[in-house]
């Protein structure tokens, strides 16, 4: 008996493998035209970032950012919204994080100060997200385009205060750095094979939201309007669902988890706010929602892949100049592509294969 | 004479459905030939290979005696086979005019052909009495005469058979009658007309041949003199229908809505409804009548909570719906499902479910915070059940809780719809088009079950556009025309002719 | 304060700095209009930027640079329709993937051709003439006139009256010609202009393809008159701008153009403003001035995405339904 719609193990699994097989061959491509080999470059690449002790550690590091910045966009996502302004959210996280631990870094130990500066960095993170969630609620203005005005302003805005920040004599743009009582614990103090990396308790803490995530939208309520609402808003309005209301708290919570992404990279990694410091994050979080489909084993294991392209792409850049790390910008479109606007693109041929042999 | 149109043969499948199974009928030229048949009867899809949105697997098509494949539509047109569409084919912000023009615009510069079209349009307006300004924007037209812009544009292309699908649903009586004249006019003109319909009181005023379908197949092909409404209803549904269901006798209780003084104006300021008042009383149906467009589906969508009144009053059960001090209507539907308004909606795919979620998920569609259990996530075990007993009760096939309700049928669809609502032991229930695009066997099994809860006590609204329904559901019946009452009848006096002249905006004392 | 704004060089820079975002918004108007969301304006704008530097540079010729651009951001463009079109994918998240795509290839390419850190040479001489019409000369003493005509109206490159003229030849195709009136149907909607005979698919990606021409003078507007060569992520928010251009202006040709030149206006103002003291506020730091045109924006749609209208059928993919 011929089927006429893929399974689920199909769309879940094998669609998902097969696009990004498709963006890494293209992009094998391209270092192929850049003058190296791919399969060179893949093998520097997964020996630094998977093989190596130290290497696994800072992809699980960058990873615990992605899963945050992921699931920022996954969760706006299953709202039907775009939420393109992770990238300001995570800044202006980080500047609420920076506000808290400069006031109470002196005062409070560190097992206070790690929730204070979480509920910081959530906060500015919720904060940045509410205007254009409040404006696509109110006004229908198309969240994507505001929230990519807001990245932009940010940026400004941030350029500024940040400045402010600067202690007195100091040339570098950023902020004092933190006390010691400010730092996250990392888990080379459990781990020493870990070396001196700077992978620490955000990693534990970004699974816990995955598995939160997990329930909050496929087994609550809650959840249930939140998908309802991103699938058909006719039908959630007519089941009682607040429109407006579901709009908004789906842009804050997005808008704050892009903001917790903040405390992995300052209150993990560089202890001070400097400029730019989300060096992209923002951006790949939108890649890792569409490759791991906003499902949280999908996002998780897109967050460590990508962590994986970035410190493989770190090492790769020093050994081969021909492939810097923008590289792995390009990469990352390729990814968004194949994954989030094509991806049925090998269904019809998968199909045909599924059935071939069946009498229809 | 050769004929004007020949199917010989013909089939068409769409992965495991027949939608058409070796049909073979012929049409007369200068003729009207009406096609007949319930949803589902492949009718459509016939018209459709006609016009040359699909191709037959199998079998031949001739026009005028010779053979034809016909793979596109302008292959259609260049043939003179013309199709009204049930969902009319317009651009809604241009002009009559441009509207005609389109695929057929003459030259790449609009300017110079635009006086000649225009001055044509006018002369074709004139013969045939279509009384439309070739300047007007389309979406400042009523209903009717954007109809007759869609008609306008296949004259214009000098069609020679018309295909009309379900004009008449969305016109009131006079309207209907003004488009008989027309094509009445057509004929005369040795034009060849192809009427799609359901409705057999039209089949018997104006074709003259009446070709049945029924599951993809021929069932029938007769003159029209020679046939009657009883018998044509037997061909298209197959066995004798049962005309009359079982009901208690009418013993209304208390009133349970009491609609007053309702006024709704759109944000230009149209009227949409106008002074409607009514009362609903436990036990019984009443169900509003009228021609789709004319206020019904808003004044659901008020006493459901999707929708702000502009002014007025509803009191159900005692107290005031609470409408007062709001902007929007965000949010209320659940207000009012709490207080025991329940609502199958007019349009179940854009309103009533979520096409990809599961029968199960759809089953708690609205009422999802009534089954959570004690740490606020859901209770999966009890919504499983209450699920399979409800799938089991109404007989929804393929009764299978985790098949995502977009692949059911539409019938299907409905009585999941149908029996969540029920489920929920309203006190009202609110009832829209419950029969739209539902097989004939669900349509009775949907019908009883609206009579169980009536004699069970619950006040129900129905809306329905099918005055058969009406007929066999209602105790009392509300005729809507033009956002107004215009008139209010028991069952005993349904009278077909009042009631369209009342669906017509005509008021009778 | 005021002293500093001096007027008449504010004008000519609105000019100058308009084109930008015109030839922008006038693909986009095409793109949109056909039911197309184009939110890869930005990377369109950025490769042929990218190609047209790149290519002038290596053959110190104007002319086959702006040709590559062109070529580069039509193939974009045509991509685009495919996944848009073709594989009905979802629209925004096409756009974005290409700017983002373009964002890293342009740096790489750059950094692989030249070695100067993700840039283009600089071009010298390589650019186009701004072009001084004639009698110039002859009314440079005339008050006004002199400086109306000569600087004004006269004294830029030929891509700026390029974009200027485009405007009313865009409005003559939307509303006069038949591909103008196929397009829009396509837009509003594209059953009934299926049912009509028109070919949706072909007409969109016609759009597409026009789209992809008339951005890329604005790529090669921004590196060869603008600058004089490519620099990553020079289009800085460019292409978003012209969307937002497009809400501005309804989707009609003069009303975005004038919206364009808004934006153009607050650009000259944000550069006479660096540097200048403000009573009672002193310096404002040059970023917060940066932020302006990004700030109008969310200014200029809140206040009027719920009254402009889109085409009615945009970013819904077309599938013939019976």
């Amino acid at each position: 008996m011929k089927i006429t719609e893929l399974p689920r193990w199909a769309t879940a699994v094998v669609l998902p493998l097969l696009n990004l097989l498709s963006a890494l061959l293209v992009a094998a491509l391209v270092i192929r035209l850049l003058g190296e080999s791919p399969v060179e470059s893949m093998g520097i690449l997964i020996n630094s970032a998977i093989i190596n002790p130290e290497g696994l550690s800072y992809t699980l590091f960058y990873a615990s950012t992605f899963i945050f910045t992921g699931l920022a966009v996954s969760i706006a996502m299953k709202a039907g919204l775009f939420n393109i302004g992770g990238e300001g959210q995570m800044y202006f996280g980080g500047l609420g994080l920076t506000l808290t631990m400069l006031a109470l870094d002196h005062t409070l130990p560190g097992w206070l100060l790690i929730p204070a500066g979480m509920l910081g960095a959530a906060i500015f993170g919720a904060a940045w997200a509410f205007i254009p969630g409040y404006l696509q609620a109110k006004r229908g203005s198309h969240v994507v385009v505001t929230t990519i005005m807001f990245n932009f302003i940010a940026a400004d805005l941030m350029n500024t205060l940040i400045n402010k920040l600067v202690p007195v004599g100091q040339q570098n743009p950023a902020s004092r750095v933190f006390t010691d009582a400010a730092a996250m614990p990392r888990l080379n103090t459990l781990f020493p094979i870990l070396g001196d990396t700077p992978l620490n308790l955000s990693f534990l803490l970004a699974i816990a939201a995955l598995a939160i995530y997990g329930l909050m939208v496929w087994r609550s309520p809650w959840g249930y309007r939140l998908r309802a609402t991103g699938l058909n808003g006719h039908a959630a309005h007519y089941a009682g669902v607040r429109i407006s209301r579901m709009i908004v708290v789906a842009m804050l919570v997005s808008g704050a988890l892009a903001g917790l992404a903040a405390v992995n990279s300052i209150m993990g990694s560089t202890h001070y706010l400097s400029l730019n410091f989300p060096a992209g994050a923002g951006f790949i979080g939108i890649a890792i929602a569409l490759m791991g489909r906003q499902h949280p084993v999908g996002i998780f294991l897109s967050a460590v892949l990508f962590g994986a392209l970035i410190q493989g792409g770190f090492d790769l850049s020093l050994e081969k100049p021909n492939i810097p790390q923008e590289t792995f910008v390009f990469i990352q479109g390729l990814i968004i592509l194949f994954c989030g606007a094509m991806e049925n693109f090998y269904g019809p041929a998968l199909l045909k294969l599924l059935n071939v042999g069946k009498k229809g | 004479m050769q004929p004007a149109v020949e199917f010989r043969n013909i089939s068409k499948a769409f992965g495991r459905v027949q939608a058409n199974a070796d049909v073979s009928f012929t049409i007369a030229k200068g003729s009207i030939h009406g096609v007949i048949g319930e949803n589902g009867a492949g009718k459509s899809t016939l018209m459709s290979i006609l016009y040359g949105y699909y191709h037959a697997d199998s079998g031949q098509l001739l026009i005028d005696g010779h053979p034809r494949n016909i793979r596109t539509s302008n292959e259609a047109i260049a043939l003179g086979i013309g199709m009204v569409h049930q969902h009319f084919m317009l651009v809604e912000n241009m002009t009559v005019l441009d509207n005609v023009m389109l695929g057929s615009e003459g030259g790449f510069r609009l300017a110079s052909h635009r006086a000649a079209v225009e001055k044509k349009l006018r002369e074709i307006c004139a013969r045939y009495r279509l009384d439309v300004d070739p300047l007007a924007t389309i979406s400042n037209l009523s209903v009717g005469a954007q109809q007759r812009v869609e008609i306008l544009k296949q004259i214009y292309r000098s069609a020679e058979i018309l295909i009309l699908d379900e004009p008449t649903a969305v016109l009131t009586a006079q309207e209907t009658a003004s488009l008989f004249e027309i094509l009445r006019l057509f004929k005369e003109q040795g034009k060849t007309i192809i009427l799609i319909t359901h409705k057999l009181g039209e089949i018997m005023a104006i074709t003259d041949q009446v070709t049945v379908m029924r599951a993809g197949r021929v069932v029938g092909a007769v003159a029209t003199a020679d046939t009657s409404k009883e018998q044509l209803a037997n061909m298209m549904v197959g066995r004798p229908i049962q005309s009359e269901l079982p009901r208690a006798p009418f013993n209304p209780g208390a009133p349970v809505l009491t609609v007053d003084q309702l006024q709704l104006r759109d944000k230009a300021g149209v009227a949409l409804l106008s002074d409607i008042a009514f009362t609903l009383r436990a036990g019984e149906i009443v169900a509003i009548a009228g021609v789709s467009g004319n206020g019904q589906s808003e004044l659901m969508e008020i006493l459901s909570g999707m929708r702000l009144p502009t002014s007025g009053q509803v009191a159900f059960d005692g107290r005031a719906l609470p409408f007062a001090g709001r902007t929007d209507a965000d949010g209320l539907p659940a207000t009012f499902r709490q207080l025991g308004i329940g609502h199958v909606p007019e349009d179940r795919l854009r309103d009533g479910v979520i096409k990809d979620f599961s029968v199960e998920q759809n089953t708690v569609f609205g009422y999802q915070e009534r089954v959570k259990n004690r740490w606020g996530l859901f209770d999966f075990k009890a919504i499983g059940q209450r699920c399979n007993a409800l799938l089991t009760a109404f007989d929804v096939r393929p009764a299978d809780p985790d098949l995502r309700i977009g692949l059911l049928s539409g019938g299907n669809q409905q009585k999941v719809v149908i029996a969540r609502e029920v489920s929920a032991a309203p006190k009202l229930m609110l009832v829209g088009q419950p029969t739209r695009g539902v097989d004939i066997g669900t349509i009775e099994a949907i019908h009883t079950e609206l009579l169980k809860m009536r004699d069970a006590g619950v006040a129900i609204l129905l809306v329905s556009v099918e005055l058969e329904e009406v007929r066999a559901l209602a105790d009392r019946i509300i005729v809507m025309s033009g956002g107004r009452i215009t008139g209010e009848l028991n069952i005993e006096e349904f009278d077909t002719t009042r009631i369209g002249l009342l669906m017509g905006g005509m008021h009778t004392s | 304060m005021f002293e500093n704004l001096h007027i008449a060089s504010l004008l000519v820079a609105t000019v100058r700095s308009a084109p930008v975002l015109m030839f922008a918004a006038m693909a986009g108007l095409f793109a949109e209009r056909s039911g197309v969301i184009d939110l890869a304006l930005e990377g369109k704008i950025l490769a042929s930027a990218f190609a047209s530097a790149a290519v002038a540079f290596s053959t110190q010729n104007v002319w086959y640079g702006i040709a590559a651009g062109t070529a580069v951001s039509a193939a974009l463009a045509l991509l685009q329709g495919y996944v848009s079109i073709s594989q009905k994918g979802n629209q925004l998240v096409a756009g974005m993937a290409i700017n983002i795509a373009i964002s890293g290839l342009t740096f790489v390419l750059a950094q692989f051709f030249f070695q100067q850190g993700g840039r283009t040479p600089d071009l010298g001489d390589a650019r186009l003439q701004d072009i001084v019409l004639p009698g110039t000369a002859a009314l440079a003493d005339v008050p006004f006139i002199g400086w109306f005509y000569g600087h004004l109206i006269g004294g830029h490159s030929v891509l700026v009256y390029l974009a200027f003229l485009l405007v009313p030849l865009v409005h003559w195709v939307l509303y006069h010609s038949r591909f103008g009136l196929r397009l829009r149907a396509c837009g509003e909607n594209p059953h009934a202009a299926d049912a009509a005979g028109v070919n949706v698919e072909t007409t969109r990606y016609s759009a597409m393809l026009i789209a992809g021409i008339l951005c890329s003078f604005s790529g090669a507007y921004l590196a060869i008159v603008q600058s004089g060569f490519f620099l990553r992520d020079m289009s800085a928010g460019a292409g978003y701008l012209a969307l937002t251009a497009l809400v501005f202006g309804n989707w009609r040709p003069v009303y975005t153009a004038l919206g364009c030149i808004m934006f153009g206006f607050f650009s000259a103002v944000q550069i006479q403003m660096e540097g200048v003291e403000l009573p009672g506020v002193g310096r404002i730091p040059g970023s917060l001035i940066h932020m302006i045109p990004y700030v109008v924006t969310v200014i200029v749609l809140a206040g009027l995405m719920a009254k402009s209208v889109a085409p009615k059928a945009i970013g819904k993919p077309f599938v013939k339904s019976r």
